[in-house]
Protein backbone atom coordinates (compact mmCIF):
# COMPACT_ATOMS: atom_id res chain seq x y z
CA UNK A 1 0.00 0.00 0.00
CA UNK A 2 2.17 2.99 1.56
CA UNK A 3 0.79 6.66 1.97
CA UNK A 4 2.13 9.72 0.42
CA UNK A 5 1.81 13.48 1.33
CA UNK A 6 3.48 16.41 0.00
CA UNK A 7 2.93 20.39 0.80
CA UNK A 8 4.56 23.43 -0.35
CA UNK A 9 3.97 26.60 0.76
CA UNK A 10 3.15 29.68 -1.42
CA UNK A 11 2.33 32.06 1.39
CA UNK A 12 5.42 33.39 3.54
CA UNK A 13 3.36 33.67 6.46
CA UNK A 14 2.95 29.71 6.95
CA UNK A 15 6.38 28.80 6.43
CA UNK A 16 6.83 28.89 10.47
CA UNK A 17 4.08 26.31 10.74
CA UNK A 18 5.48 23.76 7.48
CA UNK A 19 6.61 21.09 10.16
CA UNK A 20 2.79 21.68 12.07
CA UNK A 21 0.84 21.52 8.96
CA UNK A 22 2.70 18.30 7.67
CA UNK A 23 2.66 15.99 10.61
CA UNK A 24 -0.80 15.39 10.44
CA UNK A 25 -1.11 14.75 6.91
CA UNK A 26 1.56 11.85 7.31
CA UNK A 27 -0.30 10.97 10.74
CA UNK A 28 -3.38 10.65 8.83
CA UNK A 29 -1.77 8.03 6.36
CA UNK A 30 -0.34 5.46 8.78
CA UNK A 31 -2.98 2.61 8.31
CA UNK A 32 -1.48 2.75 4.12
CA UNK A 33 2.20 2.84 5.76
CA UNK A 34 2.53 1.28 9.47
CA UNK A 35 6.14 0.27 9.24
CA UNK A 36 8.15 2.74 8.85
CA UNK A 37 8.22 6.97 7.73
CA UNK A 38 10.47 9.67 6.40
CA UNK A 39 9.81 12.97 5.41
CA UNK A 40 12.02 15.61 3.66
CA UNK A 41 11.92 18.81 4.55
CA UNK A 42 13.24 21.74 2.55
CA UNK A 43 14.73 24.80 4.47
CA UNK A 44 17.27 27.05 5.31
CA UNK A 45 19.37 27.35 2.14
CA UNK A 46 22.76 26.71 2.72
CA UNK A 47 25.08 30.05 0.59
CA UNK A 48 27.56 27.87 -2.03
CA UNK A 49 30.05 26.34 -1.75
CA UNK A 50 28.34 25.27 1.85
CA UNK A 51 25.95 22.45 1.73
CA UNK A 52 24.15 20.92 4.26
CA UNK A 53 24.00 16.85 4.73
CA UNK A 54 21.90 14.37 6.87
CA UNK A 55 23.88 11.37 8.04
CA UNK A 56 22.26 8.40 9.69
CA UNK A 57 23.67 5.65 11.89
CA UNK A 58 21.89 2.05 13.24
CA UNK A 59 24.10 2.70 15.99
CA UNK A 60 23.02 4.99 18.74
CA UNK A 61 25.74 4.59 20.50
CA UNK A 62 27.59 6.45 17.46
CA UNK A 63 29.98 9.77 18.41
CA UNK A 64 29.03 12.29 16.14
CA UNK A 65 31.48 14.77 17.93
CA UNK A 66 34.54 12.42 17.26
CA UNK A 67 33.17 12.17 13.18
CA UNK A 68 33.01 15.86 13.41
CA UNK A 69 36.30 16.22 14.54
CA UNK A 70 37.90 14.19 12.17
CA UNK A 71 36.00 15.79 9.75
CA UNK A 72 36.92 19.35 10.94
CA UNK A 73 41.02 17.85 10.33
CA UNK A 74 40.43 16.72 6.56
CA UNK A 75 37.88 19.24 5.28
CA UNK A 76 36.51 22.10 7.07
CA UNK A 77 37.16 23.70 10.27
CA UNK A 78 33.78 25.08 10.38
CA UNK A 79 31.75 22.20 9.84
CA UNK A 80 29.13 21.71 12.52
CA UNK A 81 27.16 19.09 13.36
CA UNK A 82 23.13 19.07 14.96
CA UNK A 83 22.68 15.38 15.90
CA UNK A 84 18.57 14.87 15.97
CA UNK A 85 17.43 11.45 16.87
CA UNK A 86 20.25 8.57 15.67
CA UNK A 87 20.64 10.98 12.46
CA UNK A 88 23.22 14.39 12.08
CA UNK A 89 22.40 17.44 10.16
CA UNK A 90 26.11 18.37 8.95
CA UNK A 91 26.79 21.55 7.44
CA UNK A 92 30.05 22.24 5.68
CA UNK A 93 31.46 23.91 2.45
CA UNK A 94 32.69 21.38 0.16
CA UNK A 95 31.19 19.59 -3.05
CA UNK A 96 29.07 16.17 -2.83
CA UNK A 97 31.65 14.17 -3.96
CA UNK A 98 34.51 15.26 -2.03
CA UNK A 99 32.33 15.69 1.37
CA UNK A 100 31.73 12.06 0.11
CA UNK A 101 34.79 10.41 -0.47
CA UNK A 102 36.27 12.24 2.81
CA UNK A 103 33.22 10.56 5.29
CA UNK A 104 34.42 7.10 3.83
CA UNK A 105 37.97 8.00 4.69
CA UNK A 106 37.35 9.32 8.36
CA UNK A 107 35.21 6.89 9.41
CA UNK A 108 38.20 4.14 8.55
CA UNK A 109 40.37 7.17 11.17
CA UNK A 110 38.27 7.59 13.62
CA UNK A 111 39.60 6.87 16.84
CA UNK A 112 37.34 4.53 18.68
CA UNK A 113 36.36 1.98 15.51
CA UNK A 114 32.52 1.81 15.34
CA UNK A 115 30.53 -1.12 16.96
CA UNK A 116 28.92 -1.38 13.44
CA UNK A 117 31.50 -2.46 10.73
CA UNK A 118 29.59 -2.20 7.96
CA UNK A 119 27.81 0.85 7.14
CA UNK A 120 28.25 2.21 10.01
CA UNK A 121 27.15 6.00 8.93
CA UNK A 122 25.06 6.16 5.87
CA UNK A 123 23.98 9.53 3.93
CA UNK A 124 20.57 10.45 4.30
CA UNK A 125 20.41 13.41 2.25
CA UNK A 126 23.10 16.01 0.33
CA UNK A 127 22.30 19.39 -1.12
CA UNK A 128 21.83 22.87 -0.10
CA UNK A 129 17.99 23.03 0.92
CA UNK A 130 16.82 19.29 1.42
CA UNK A 131 16.76 17.30 4.99
CA UNK A 132 15.79 14.20 5.05
CA UNK A 133 14.84 12.48 8.32
CA UNK A 134 13.28 8.76 8.14
CA UNK A 135 13.21 5.84 10.29
CA UNK A 136 11.38 2.44 11.07
CA UNK A 137 8.46 2.46 13.12
CA UNK A 138 5.03 4.11 13.35
CA UNK A 139 4.48 7.07 11.54
CA UNK A 140 3.75 9.09 15.10
CA UNK A 141 6.84 7.80 16.43
CA UNK A 142 9.08 8.69 13.44
CA UNK A 143 7.17 12.11 13.72
CA UNK A 144 7.97 12.82 17.42
CA UNK A 145 11.81 11.50 17.48
CA UNK A 146 12.72 13.90 14.87
CA UNK A 147 10.22 17.17 16.36
CA UNK A 148 8.58 17.31 12.80
CA UNK A 149 5.90 19.56 14.38
CA UNK A 150 8.62 22.39 15.09
CA UNK A 151 10.28 22.69 11.92
CA UNK A 152 9.60 25.70 9.31
CA UNK A 153 10.42 24.99 5.97
CA UNK A 154 9.33 25.97 2.21
CA UNK A 155 7.41 22.38 0.92
CA UNK A 156 7.97 18.70 2.57
CA UNK A 157 7.40 15.35 1.09
CA UNK A 158 6.49 12.35 3.13
CA UNK A 159 6.16 9.03 3.36
CA UNK A 160 4.36 6.15 5.34
CA UNK A 161 5.49 2.77 4.22
CA UNK A 162 4.11 -0.86 3.81
CA UNK A 163 7.41 -2.86 2.37
CA UNK A 164 6.48 -5.02 -0.63
CA UNK A 165 9.86 -5.08 -2.51
CA UNK A 166 12.57 -5.07 -0.31
CA UNK A 167 13.27 -5.21 3.71
CA UNK A 168 11.76 -3.09 6.68
CA UNK A 169 15.19 -0.94 7.69
CA UNK A 170 15.86 2.56 7.22
CA UNK A 171 17.97 2.14 4.05
CA UNK A 172 14.93 0.79 2.54
CA UNK A 173 12.52 3.87 3.80
CA UNK A 174 11.22 6.61 2.10
CA UNK A 175 11.93 9.44 0.86
CA UNK A 176 14.70 7.86 -1.31
CA UNK A 177 17.66 10.88 -2.28
CA UNK A 178 20.05 10.58 -5.02
CA UNK A 179 21.53 14.25 -3.85
CA UNK A 180 20.86 17.56 -5.62
CA UNK A 181 18.67 18.16 -3.13
CA UNK A 182 15.88 16.06 -5.25
CA UNK A 183 13.83 13.04 -3.30
CA UNK A 184 11.54 10.67 -4.25
CA UNK A 185 8.52 9.41 -2.73
CA UNK A 186 6.52 6.48 -4.11
CA UNK A 187 2.95 4.47 -3.74
CA UNK A 188 3.44 1.73 -5.82
CA UNK A 189 5.79 -1.26 -7.08
CA UNK A 190 8.10 -1.30 -10.21
CA UNK A 191 8.24 -4.58 -12.41
CA UNK A 192 10.91 -3.65 -14.58
CA UNK A 193 13.34 -2.43 -11.83
CA UNK A 194 16.35 -4.96 -11.86
CA UNK A 195 16.49 -4.42 -15.58
CA UNK A 196 16.63 -0.76 -15.27
CA UNK A 197 19.17 -0.80 -12.16
CA UNK A 198 21.57 -2.89 -14.46
CA UNK A 199 20.94 -0.10 -17.32
CA UNK A 200 21.70 2.90 -14.37
CA UNK A 201 24.62 1.07 -13.40
CA UNK A 202 26.25 1.00 -16.74
CA UNK A 203 25.54 4.89 -16.76
CA UNK A 204 27.79 5.42 -13.86
CA UNK A 205 24.80 5.03 -10.68
CA UNK A 206 25.70 3.62 -7.80
CA UNK A 207 22.85 1.99 -5.16
CA UNK A 208 23.06 1.41 -1.85
CA UNK A 209 19.70 -1.06 -1.67
CA UNK A 210 17.72 -3.51 -3.35
CA UNK A 211 14.38 -0.73 -3.30
CA UNK A 212 12.85 -0.25 -6.27
CA UNK A 213 11.85 3.27 -5.60
CA UNK A 214 15.60 3.86 -5.59
CA UNK A 215 15.98 3.17 -9.07
CA UNK A 216 13.38 5.49 -9.82
CA UNK A 217 15.02 8.03 -7.89
CA UNK A 218 18.69 7.48 -9.72
CA UNK A 219 16.48 7.59 -12.87
CA UNK A 220 15.23 10.83 -12.37
CA UNK A 221 18.39 11.81 -11.16
CA UNK A 222 20.60 10.37 -14.08
CA UNK A 223 17.97 12.63 -16.73
CA UNK A 224 18.70 15.30 -14.32
CA UNK A 225 22.35 15.39 -15.00
CA UNK A 226 21.90 14.35 -18.37
CA UNK A 227 20.12 18.28 -18.72
CA UNK A 228 16.45 17.22 -18.98
CA UNK A 229 13.95 19.59 -17.24
CA UNK A 230 12.17 18.02 -14.57
CA UNK A 231 9.20 17.60 -16.85
CA UNK A 232 11.09 16.08 -19.25
CA UNK A 233 12.13 13.40 -17.29
CA UNK A 234 8.76 12.88 -16.33
CA UNK A 235 7.79 12.05 -19.47
CA UNK A 236 10.02 9.95 -20.63
CA UNK A 237 9.70 7.87 -17.14
CA UNK A 238 6.36 7.75 -18.61
CA UNK A 239 8.09 5.15 -21.05
CA UNK A 240 10.89 3.81 -19.28
CA UNK A 241 9.31 3.21 -15.64
CA UNK A 242 7.24 -0.25 -16.17
CA UNK A 243 4.36 -1.01 -12.94
CA UNK A 244 2.25 0.99 -10.46
CA UNK A 245 3.57 4.44 -9.21
CA UNK A 246 2.20 7.65 -7.95
CA UNK A 247 5.45 9.77 -7.55
CA UNK A 248 6.18 12.83 -5.50
CA UNK A 249 9.39 14.11 -6.07
CA UNK A 250 10.88 17.03 -4.13
CA UNK A 251 13.31 19.67 -5.58
CA UNK A 252 15.23 22.70 -4.28
CA UNK A 253 12.27 24.70 -5.80
CA UNK A 254 9.42 23.07 -6.20
CA UNK A 255 7.45 19.78 -6.41
CA UNK A 256 6.47 17.18 -9.12
CA UNK A 257 3.96 14.64 -8.87
CA UNK A 258 3.14 11.78 -11.82
CA UNK A 259 1.19 8.75 -11.51
CA UNK A 260 1.37 5.57 -14.30
CA UNK A 261 -1.01 5.38 -16.97
CA UNK A 262 -2.88 3.14 -15.39
CA UNK A 263 -3.62 5.16 -12.35
CA UNK A 264 -4.62 2.17 -10.07
CA UNK A 265 -2.37 4.25 -6.94
CA UNK A 266 -4.12 6.81 -5.73
CA UNK A 267 -3.85 10.48 -5.27
CA UNK A 268 -5.85 13.70 -4.47
CA UNK A 269 -4.69 17.10 -4.55
CA UNK A 270 -5.89 20.36 -3.51
CA UNK A 271 -4.54 23.74 -3.89
CA UNK A 272 -5.44 27.25 -2.62
CA UNK A 273 -3.73 30.62 -3.04
CA UNK A 274 -1.78 29.83 0.08
CA UNK A 275 -0.79 26.06 -0.63
CA UNK A 276 -0.75 23.38 -2.96
CA UNK A 277 -1.26 19.59 -1.22
CA UNK A 278 -0.83 16.54 -2.16
CA UNK A 279 -1.72 13.17 -0.37
CA UNK A 280 -2.54 9.19 -0.75
CA UNK A 281 -6.32 9.96 0.63
CA UNK A 282 -7.97 12.97 1.07
CA UNK A 283 -8.10 12.52 4.80
CA UNK A 284 -4.59 13.39 4.69
CA UNK A 285 -5.93 16.97 3.21
CA UNK A 286 -8.77 17.41 5.86
CA UNK A 287 -7.45 19.39 8.12
CA UNK A 288 -5.29 21.64 6.03
CA UNK A 289 -6.44 25.52 6.84
CA UNK A 290 -9.12 26.85 4.51
CA UNK A 291 -9.17 23.24 2.77
CA UNK A 292 -13.59 24.04 2.50
CA UNK A 293 -12.46 26.51 0.23
CA UNK A 294 -9.60 25.05 -1.99
CA UNK A 295 -9.54 23.79 -5.54
CA UNK A 296 -9.79 19.88 -5.35
CA UNK A 297 -9.04 17.32 -7.80
CA UNK A 298 -7.05 13.60 -8.63
CA UNK A 299 -4.50 14.39 -10.86
CA UNK A 300 -4.89 12.45 -14.16
CA UNK A 301 -3.00 9.40 -15.08
CA UNK A 302 0.26 9.87 -17.12
CA UNK A 303 0.24 13.50 -16.47
CA UNK A 304 3.22 15.86 -14.80
CA UNK A 305 2.39 18.23 -12.35
CA UNK A 306 5.01 20.63 -11.38
CA UNK A 307 5.30 23.80 -9.22
CA UNK A 308 7.80 25.85 -8.43
CA UNK A 309 9.86 28.88 -6.99
CA UNK A 310 9.66 27.70 -3.96
CA UNK A 311 9.69 30.71 -0.59
CA UNK A 312 13.04 31.07 0.02
CA UNK A 313 12.76 30.53 3.80
CA UNK A 314 15.85 32.07 5.97
CA UNK A 315 18.38 30.14 7.96
CA UNK A 316 16.77 29.36 11.48
CA UNK A 317 19.17 27.28 12.52
CA UNK B 1 -38.15 3.95 -11.98
CA UNK B 2 -36.31 5.87 -8.98
CA UNK B 3 -37.93 7.89 -5.83
CA UNK B 4 -35.68 10.25 -6.08
CA UNK B 5 -36.77 12.46 -3.26
CA UNK B 6 -37.74 12.40 0.44
CA UNK B 7 -41.70 11.67 0.42
CA UNK B 8 -42.57 14.35 3.34
CA UNK B 9 -42.42 12.10 6.03
CA UNK B 10 -38.93 12.25 6.93
CA UNK B 11 -39.53 15.25 9.26
CA UNK B 12 -36.93 14.08 12.29
CA UNK B 13 -33.58 14.61 11.35
CA UNK B 14 -30.73 12.47 12.94
CA UNK B 15 -27.44 14.55 13.69
CA UNK B 16 -24.40 12.48 13.79
CA UNK B 17 -20.88 14.63 13.77
CA UNK B 18 -18.18 12.18 13.16
CA UNK B 19 -15.64 14.47 14.74
CA UNK B 20 -17.21 12.99 18.01
CA UNK B 21 -18.97 10.00 17.21
CA UNK B 22 -16.59 6.80 16.26
CA UNK B 23 -17.80 5.97 12.15
CA UNK B 24 -18.76 2.32 13.43
CA UNK B 25 -21.37 3.66 15.74
CA UNK B 26 -23.33 5.84 13.04
CA UNK B 27 -22.46 2.72 10.65
CA UNK B 28 -24.50 0.40 13.21
CA UNK B 29 -27.19 2.45 14.06
CA UNK B 30 -27.56 2.61 10.21
CA UNK B 31 -27.57 -0.98 9.82
CA UNK B 32 -29.88 -1.27 13.21
CA UNK B 33 -32.56 1.29 11.10
CA UNK B 34 -35.79 -0.53 10.67
CA UNK B 35 -37.85 0.43 7.74
CA UNK B 36 -40.63 1.29 10.06
CA UNK B 37 -38.11 3.52 11.63
CA UNK B 38 -36.69 4.32 8.34
CA UNK B 39 -38.78 8.37 8.61
CA UNK B 40 -36.31 10.89 9.71
CA UNK B 41 -33.49 12.12 7.98
CA UNK B 42 -29.86 11.15 8.82
CA UNK B 43 -27.60 14.08 8.51
CA UNK B 44 -23.66 13.60 8.67
CA UNK B 45 -21.32 15.93 9.50
CA UNK B 46 -17.49 16.48 9.00
CA UNK B 47 -16.43 13.05 7.37
CA UNK B 48 -13.25 14.21 6.09
CA UNK B 49 -12.72 11.62 3.72
CA UNK B 50 -13.12 8.96 6.47
CA UNK B 51 -13.36 5.28 4.14
CA UNK B 52 -16.34 3.53 4.41
CA UNK B 53 -19.47 5.76 5.87
CA UNK B 54 -22.99 4.97 5.13
CA UNK B 55 -21.88 1.23 4.26
CA UNK B 56 -24.17 -1.41 3.38
CA UNK B 57 -28.26 0.28 4.52
CA UNK B 58 -30.85 -1.75 3.55
CA UNK B 59 -33.57 0.61 4.41
CA UNK B 60 -35.21 3.04 3.25
CA UNK B 61 -33.54 6.18 5.02
CA UNK B 62 -32.33 9.44 3.38
CA UNK B 63 -28.73 10.25 4.09
CA UNK B 64 -26.99 13.35 4.01
CA UNK B 65 -23.58 13.69 4.13
CA UNK B 66 -22.02 16.82 4.51
CA UNK B 67 -18.37 16.99 2.98
CA UNK B 68 -16.02 14.80 1.27
CA UNK B 69 -15.81 11.17 2.01
CA UNK B 70 -13.49 8.18 1.28
CA UNK B 71 -12.84 4.92 0.19
CA UNK B 72 -16.77 2.96 -0.91
CA UNK B 73 -19.01 5.32 0.70
CA UNK B 74 -22.30 4.23 0.48
CA UNK B 75 -21.28 0.90 -0.84
CA UNK B 76 -23.69 -2.28 -0.85
CA UNK B 77 -26.44 -0.03 -0.78
CA UNK B 78 -29.88 -1.48 -0.04
CA UNK B 79 -33.22 1.51 -0.93
CA UNK B 80 -31.52 4.12 0.70
CA UNK B 81 -31.34 7.77 -0.43
CA UNK B 82 -27.68 8.72 0.16
CA UNK B 83 -26.24 12.25 -0.84
CA UNK B 84 -22.70 13.03 -1.14
CA UNK B 85 -22.45 16.78 -0.50
CA UNK B 86 -18.42 16.87 -1.59
CA UNK B 87 -16.28 14.65 -3.45
CA UNK B 88 -16.29 10.64 -3.27
CA UNK B 89 -13.20 8.60 -2.81
CA UNK B 90 -12.35 5.30 -4.55
CA UNK B 91 -15.60 2.94 -5.19
CA UNK B 92 -18.35 4.93 -4.04
CA UNK B 93 -21.37 2.91 -4.37
CA UNK B 94 -19.40 -0.29 -5.16
CA UNK B 95 -21.82 -2.94 -5.52
CA UNK B 96 -24.75 -1.12 -4.61
CA UNK B 97 -28.31 -3.35 -5.19
CA UNK B 98 -30.61 -0.32 -4.84
CA UNK B 99 -31.67 3.41 -3.94
CA UNK B 100 -29.81 6.27 -4.60
CA UNK B 101 -26.48 7.53 -4.28
CA UNK B 102 -25.98 11.46 -5.54
CA UNK B 103 -22.48 12.46 -5.31
CA UNK B 104 -22.50 16.16 -5.81
CA UNK B 105 -19.27 17.06 -6.59
CA UNK B 106 -16.64 14.61 -7.95
CA UNK B 107 -15.79 10.76 -7.81
CA UNK B 108 -12.63 9.18 -7.54
CA UNK B 109 -11.97 5.47 -9.70
CA UNK B 110 -13.97 2.42 -9.94
CA UNK B 111 -17.38 4.52 -9.08
CA UNK B 112 -20.35 1.94 -8.91
CA UNK B 113 -18.18 -1.10 -9.44
CA UNK B 114 -20.17 -4.10 -10.04
CA UNK B 115 -23.32 -2.38 -9.08
CA UNK B 116 -26.15 -4.77 -9.46
CA UNK B 117 -29.36 -1.98 -9.23
CA UNK B 118 -30.37 1.84 -8.09
CA UNK B 119 -29.33 5.06 -9.46
CA UNK B 120 -25.76 6.43 -8.71
CA UNK B 121 -25.67 9.73 -10.23
CA UNK B 122 -22.33 11.81 -10.24
CA UNK B 123 -22.81 15.59 -10.73
CA UNK B 124 -19.08 16.25 -11.22
CA UNK B 125 -16.93 13.91 -13.45
CA UNK B 126 -16.12 10.55 -12.63
CA UNK B 127 -12.17 9.12 -12.76
CA UNK B 128 -10.83 5.86 -14.11
CA UNK B 129 -12.82 2.49 -14.78
CA UNK B 130 -16.51 4.06 -13.91
CA UNK B 131 -19.17 1.25 -13.91
CA UNK B 132 -16.48 -1.19 -13.95
CA UNK B 133 -18.14 -4.68 -14.23
CA UNK B 134 -21.61 -3.25 -13.88
CA UNK B 135 -24.15 -5.90 -13.01
CA UNK B 136 -27.80 -3.90 -13.24
CA UNK B 137 -26.91 -0.31 -11.40
CA UNK B 138 -27.75 2.77 -13.67
CA UNK B 139 -25.40 5.17 -13.17
CA UNK B 140 -25.57 9.36 -14.86
CA UNK B 141 -22.32 11.08 -14.83
CA UNK B 142 -23.08 14.70 -15.34
CA UNK B 143 -19.40 15.17 -16.51
CA UNK B 144 -16.48 13.12 -17.88
CA UNK B 145 -15.75 9.52 -17.33
CA UNK B 146 -11.72 8.42 -16.97
CA UNK B 147 -10.32 5.75 -19.02
CA UNK B 148 -11.46 2.21 -19.37
CA UNK B 149 -14.93 2.92 -18.02
CA UNK B 150 -17.88 0.32 -18.25
CA UNK B 151 -14.67 -2.30 -18.42
CA UNK B 152 -16.79 -5.76 -18.49
CA UNK B 153 -19.99 -4.38 -17.97
CA UNK B 154 -22.21 -7.02 -17.46
CA UNK B 155 -26.13 -5.38 -17.41
CA UNK B 156 -26.82 -1.67 -16.45
CA UNK B 157 -26.57 1.42 -17.83
CA UNK B 158 -23.55 4.05 -18.28
CA UNK B 159 -24.80 7.34 -19.21
CA UNK B 160 -21.90 10.02 -19.40
CA UNK B 161 -22.97 13.85 -20.68
CA UNK B 162 -19.38 15.12 -21.10
CA UNK B 163 -16.22 12.68 -22.34
CA UNK B 164 -15.02 9.47 -21.81
CA UNK B 165 -11.25 8.20 -21.35
CA UNK B 166 -9.29 5.35 -23.06
CA UNK B 167 -10.93 1.85 -23.98
CA UNK B 168 -14.31 2.88 -23.10
CA UNK B 169 -16.92 -0.27 -22.46
CA UNK B 170 -13.42 -2.94 -23.04
CA UNK B 171 -14.67 -5.92 -23.20
CA UNK B 172 -18.39 -5.08 -22.72
CA UNK B 173 -21.34 -7.72 -22.10
CA UNK B 174 -24.56 -6.23 -22.40
CA UNK B 175 -24.38 -3.33 -20.63
CA UNK B 176 -25.52 -0.49 -22.68
CA UNK B 177 -23.45 3.39 -23.07
CA UNK B 178 -25.02 6.51 -23.58
CA UNK B 179 -22.32 8.95 -24.80
CA UNK B 180 -22.68 12.76 -25.37
CA UNK B 181 -19.21 13.70 -25.80
CA UNK B 182 -16.34 12.14 -27.55
CA UNK B 183 -14.35 8.86 -26.63
CA UNK B 184 -10.01 9.19 -26.26
CA UNK B 185 -10.48 5.33 -28.32
CA UNK B 186 -13.51 2.63 -27.81
CA UNK B 187 -11.96 -0.77 -25.62
CA UNK B 188 -11.82 -3.89 -27.42
CA UNK B 189 -15.10 -5.44 -28.70
CA UNK B 190 -17.58 -1.78 -28.09
CA UNK B 191 -19.10 -0.36 -30.89
CA UNK B 192 -21.43 1.81 -31.55
CA UNK B 193 -25.20 1.18 -31.90
CA UNK B 194 -28.07 2.57 -33.26
CA UNK B 195 -30.34 5.03 -31.22
CA UNK B 196 -33.65 3.83 -32.03
CA UNK B 197 -37.12 5.11 -30.66
CA UNK B 198 -36.98 3.13 -27.31
CA UNK B 199 -33.47 3.88 -26.53
CA UNK B 200 -34.37 8.06 -26.80
CA UNK B 201 -37.18 6.87 -24.66
CA UNK B 202 -35.37 5.19 -22.08
CA UNK B 203 -32.82 7.78 -21.94
CA UNK B 204 -35.07 10.43 -21.69
CA UNK B 205 -36.92 9.06 -18.45
CA UNK B 206 -33.44 8.08 -17.41
CA UNK B 207 -32.12 11.60 -17.48
CA UNK B 208 -34.80 12.95 -15.97
CA UNK B 209 -34.96 11.05 -12.93
CA UNK B 210 -31.07 12.04 -12.45
CA UNK B 211 -32.23 15.53 -12.90
CA UNK B 212 -30.11 16.36 -15.75
CA UNK B 213 -31.33 19.31 -18.59
CA UNK B 214 -29.97 17.16 -21.46
CA UNK B 215 -31.81 16.16 -25.33
CA UNK B 216 -30.94 12.57 -25.37
CA UNK B 217 -30.72 12.94 -29.35
CA UNK B 218 -27.29 14.30 -28.83
CA UNK B 219 -26.20 10.89 -27.16
CA UNK B 220 -24.96 8.10 -28.96
CA UNK B 221 -25.51 4.61 -28.09
CA UNK B 222 -22.55 1.96 -27.51
CA UNK B 223 -22.47 -2.02 -26.88
CA UNK B 224 -20.91 -5.45 -27.26
CA UNK B 225 -19.98 -6.37 -30.70
CA UNK B 226 -20.73 -9.83 -28.82
CA UNK B 227 -16.98 -10.95 -30.31
CA UNK B 228 -15.42 -11.55 -27.50
CA UNK B 229 -17.53 -13.83 -25.55
CA UNK B 230 -19.44 -16.04 -28.53
CA UNK B 231 -17.29 -18.55 -29.46
CA UNK B 232 -16.49 -18.85 -32.95
CA UNK B 233 -16.42 -22.11 -34.59
CA UNK B 234 -13.40 -20.81 -37.27
CA UNK B 235 -11.73 -20.86 -33.57
CA UNK B 236 -12.31 -24.26 -32.74
CA UNK B 237 -8.84 -25.28 -33.46
CA UNK B 238 -7.33 -23.17 -30.78
CA UNK B 239 -8.94 -25.35 -28.07
CA UNK B 240 -7.88 -28.33 -29.55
Amino acid sequence: MCGITGLFLKNRELTKDLGALFEPMLLQMSQRGPDSAGFAIYRDPTSAPRIKVVLQSSDPAFDWQELAAVLQASLDPDLTITPIHNHCLVLLAADEATFKQALAQSLKALPSPPALTRDPVNIVSIGRHIEIYKEVGTPQDVATCFGLSEMAGSHAIGHTRMATESAVTTAGSHPFSTGRDVCLVHNGSLSNHNWLRRNLISQGAVFTTDNDTEVAAQYFDIKLQQGASLEEAMTSALGDLDGFYTFCIGTSNGFAVLRDPIACKPAVMAETDDWVAIGSEFRALAELPDIGHAEIWEPEPAVPYLWENALDVPLAL
Amino acid sequence: MFRLHSDGNKTMERLFDLAETPLRELNQALHDCLPDDATSVWRIVNPKGEHAVACGIDTPAEVQIQGHVGYYCAGMNKQAHVIIHGNAGTGVAENMMSGLVRVKGNASQSAGATGHGGLLVIEGNAAARCGISLKGLHIVVHGSVGHMSGFMAQKGVLVVCGDAGHALGDSIYEAKIFLKGKADELGADCVEKNMAEEHLTFLAALLETAEVNEDPATFRRYGSARSLYNFDIDDADAFS
